[in-house]
């Protein structure tokens, strides 16, 4: 069969499956469309968590970036797991005590004041929308891929899917969907990992396929590709960094807390039963993120090894060496054909040369072979992990099964933050601030409605991403970290801060994070309005936009410490109520107020 | 109030320590020494570039399950546990 067929097949079948699951467990009252009614098993709702945690940014970008980062992308694999850690000992435990439908309320009731609940709303949906930008762009690479039209296209049908599936269905209807979708997409992202490995090394665990010698005998197979790629004048895979330590080390911690600090996560955690619960799903959550997790260093480098041999096919500077355009295989073109993948052909030989024309030394050198520039003058990153099978030569069920798991990687994270959007906006600030008068049936619609906006702002700013995928979503992640954590931390672990050190500290926090973001990335990512360019030289100490959350978190903590020491102290019932969130017994299930 | 009090203590503890084993395998192996540990190679890579890429996450799930563990029996212990 070919390869369209199947893809139609596998992606219709799995979308009838997540459609039907909605279905059948739809939302019929607020509980169950905010936190599906509590009733859902710690092992079921860590899986549901992964898939909600895992979207287009860790299937279908991640593996890219490491394939072209390599040691430098380290930071995604430490930051977005190490996250759970702050999550399961930090957050999840006190927030399931406290028992409530939203973060934003937990701020609220916490801080005894409306103001940090809105500030709270605030933060959450400028978080949760660059989020859900970047699955946007998500979205449309796998579309347009799929049904061979350019990105734009493949940005609006996808944005049509995610507006019927998660308006319908609600966190229960969600939940479920989501453990189906975490099957579809860790069966699709180890599956070709599994085959490349073998073919590449002969060995087929990817954890161990990256430690192991090539199958064909020359020497371990990341001395090879640390050769192949300096070969090109590229930095060497294994010691690359990105940008410098500091920067890595800004990035690392910018996405553990905000992985921490991301409402559509710590949601999951009040819908398990008990604060034990709530515990170990954390831990199961990590359990099948780790199982992506560590599969990707494989599937990002051998993508890379796979990509240079395909163009690099004989030695550097030979003419031979490199593959002529006509010859170039099917997937190239199909690539070409999105326009993520493009070729120039400077020099006029009918061949293409791939190296890195920065590297002034190799620059050189390349001249003398005749080279005239790098000639693949656009490698959207973000193609790796779709192209890779492609790229490997596996069978065509294999890439079918790769398009459907890209979809239900960011199909489930994006009904995920739609919903805590939704949520923020019809239970935080219209039931609770605005028009409490408001029914159940109304809230529900409000909920929806919400829903619909969230989308189409989204899709608006997908036509113009800032950045790949994963570069998107880490901007999200330095806006969560550096306004809901501390807050959520220190309501937690400080019974002396109070409401106006919150307040303080959350709009400190947000603003020094969105003002660095914005002025090098333009004002609300629109192009052209940074007023300082998006270059190293202009980072403060070097440390780039998407690094910069933990700066902001750092001066949200010590802003909100400070103004509480000088300003009156909590009163007795919030210390009452700090005190019991403490301790796990007495916890009831979420109910409204 | 002093059993909640003794039972928060011995909590902070827990997690100070887990912490710092937290920040040690990423931040420190991941990072900071990952020069230093790359000398070191298990098959055909660095020390260093094993615990950034593949050893961090090993160890954050059994942080996690170790917390977990802990927790559940400090819960009994200071009779603060649900149900």
């Amino acid at each position: 069969m070919d390869l369209t067929t199947l893809t139609y097949i596998f992606v219709g079948t799995t979308f009838a499956l997540y459609i039907g699951i909605a279905f059948w467990a739809r939302a019929s009252t607020t509980g169950e469309f905010y936190v599906a009614g509590k009733g859902i098993h710690p092992v079921a709702n860590g899986m549901a968590t992964a898939a909600d945690w895992m979207s287009a940014a860790s299937f279908i970008s991640m593996a890219g970036l490491i394939a072209f980062n390599g040691y430098g992308a380290s930071v995604f694999l430490m930051g977005w797991t190490g996250g759970y850690v702050l999550l399961a000992l930090l957050l999840a435990p006190y927030l399931r005590k406290f028992g409530k439908f939203t973060v934003p309320e937990f701020i609220g009731e916490r801080y005894y004041s409306r103001t940090a609940r809105i500030v709270a709303v605030i933060c959450l949906i400028l978080a949760s929308i660059t989020y859900v930008i970047g699955q946007m762009k998500g979205i449309g690479v796998a579309f347009s891929r799929f049904l061979e039209t350019d990105y734009d296209t493949g940005l609006y049908i996808g944005m049509g899917i995610v507006f019927v599936y998660s308006v319908l269905g609600g966190m229960k209807g969600i939940t479920y969907t989501q453990i189906a979708q975490y099957c579809v997409l860790i069966f699709a992202y180890t599956v070709p990992a599994v085959f490349i490995s073998l073919n590449i090394t002969g060995n087929p665990v990817p954890q161990l396929g990256i430690l192991s010698g090539m199958s064909d005998g020359s020497g371990y197979m990341m001395d090879k590709l640390n050769l192949v790629v300096s070969d090109l004048g590229f930095n060497e895979y294994t010691t690359q960094v990105l940008g410098s330590k500091l920067n890595m080390f800004a990035y690392t911690l910018t996405l553990m807390i905000g992985t921490a600090g991301l409402p559509h996560v710590i949601i999951r955690f009040f819908t398990v039963p008990r604060v034990k619960d709530a515990r170990s799903t954390a831990g199961w959550a990590l359990v099948f993120i780790a199982i992506l997790y560590t599969t990707a260093p494989a599937v990002g480098s051998m993508a890379r090894l796979n990509f240079m041999n395909t163009i690099q096919t004989g030695p550097v500077g030979e003419i031979e060496g490199n593959i002529k355009y006509e010859d170039r295989p099917q997937w190239f073109k199909n690539w070409e054909a999105t326009g993520l993948l493009q070729f120039e052909d400077k020099n006029g030989d009918g061949r293409i040369q791939y190296y890195n024309e920065k590297n002034k030394e190799f620059a050189t050198k390349a001249e003398t072979y005749g080279w005239k520039g790098n000639e693949m003058v656009k490698v959207d990153r973000d193609i790796m992990v779709l192209a890779n099978p492609e790229i490997a030569k596996l069978p065509n069920w294999v890439i079918a099964l790769v398009v459907a798991g890209g979809l239900a990687a960011a199909l489930s994270t994006a009904a995920g933050l739609l919903l805590a959007i939704a949520s923020s906006i019809s239970h935080d600030l219209l039931k609770g601030i605005f028009k409490p008068s408001i029914t159940e049936s109304q809230e529900l619609m409000a909920g929806r409605l919400a829903m619909v906006g969230a989308i189409a702002a989204a899709g608006y700013f997908g036509l113009h991403p800032p950045d790949f995928a994963a570069g998107t979503v880490a901007i999200a992640f330095g806006l969560a970290a550096s306004s809901i954590f501390p807050a959520l931390m220190m309501g937690i672990f400080n019974k002396k801060v109070n409401r106006t050190g919150a307040v303080a500290g959350m709009i400190t926090g947000i603003s020094i994070t969105m003002l660095y973001v914005f002025q090098h990335k333009g004002i609300m990512f629109i192009p052209d309005t940074g007023f300082l360019g998006d270059m190293s030289p202009n980072w403060f100490f070097g440390i780039s936009p998407n690094a910069f959350g933990c700066v902001g978190a750092l001066a949200n903590f010590v802003v909100a410490i400070a103004v509480s020491k000088v300003t009156a102290p909590p009163p007795e019932h919030i210390q009452h109520l700090v005190e019991d969130i403490r301790i796990p017994a007495g916890a009831s299930s979420a109910t409204e107020h | 109030m002093n059993n909640n009090a003794g039972y928060w203590k011995e909590n902070l503890r827990l997690v100070v320590i887990l912490l710092t084993i937290w920040f040690v395998v990423s931040f420190l192996f991941g990072i900071i020494l990952v020069d230093t540990l790359n000398m070191i190679r298990i098959g055909g890579v660095g020390l260093g570039f094993w615990f950034a890429q593949q050893g961090s996450i090993y160890v954050f799930l059994m942080l996690i399950y170790v917390y977990t563990k802990k927790m559940n029996a400090l819960d009994r212990k200071y009779n603060v546990h649900e149900d």
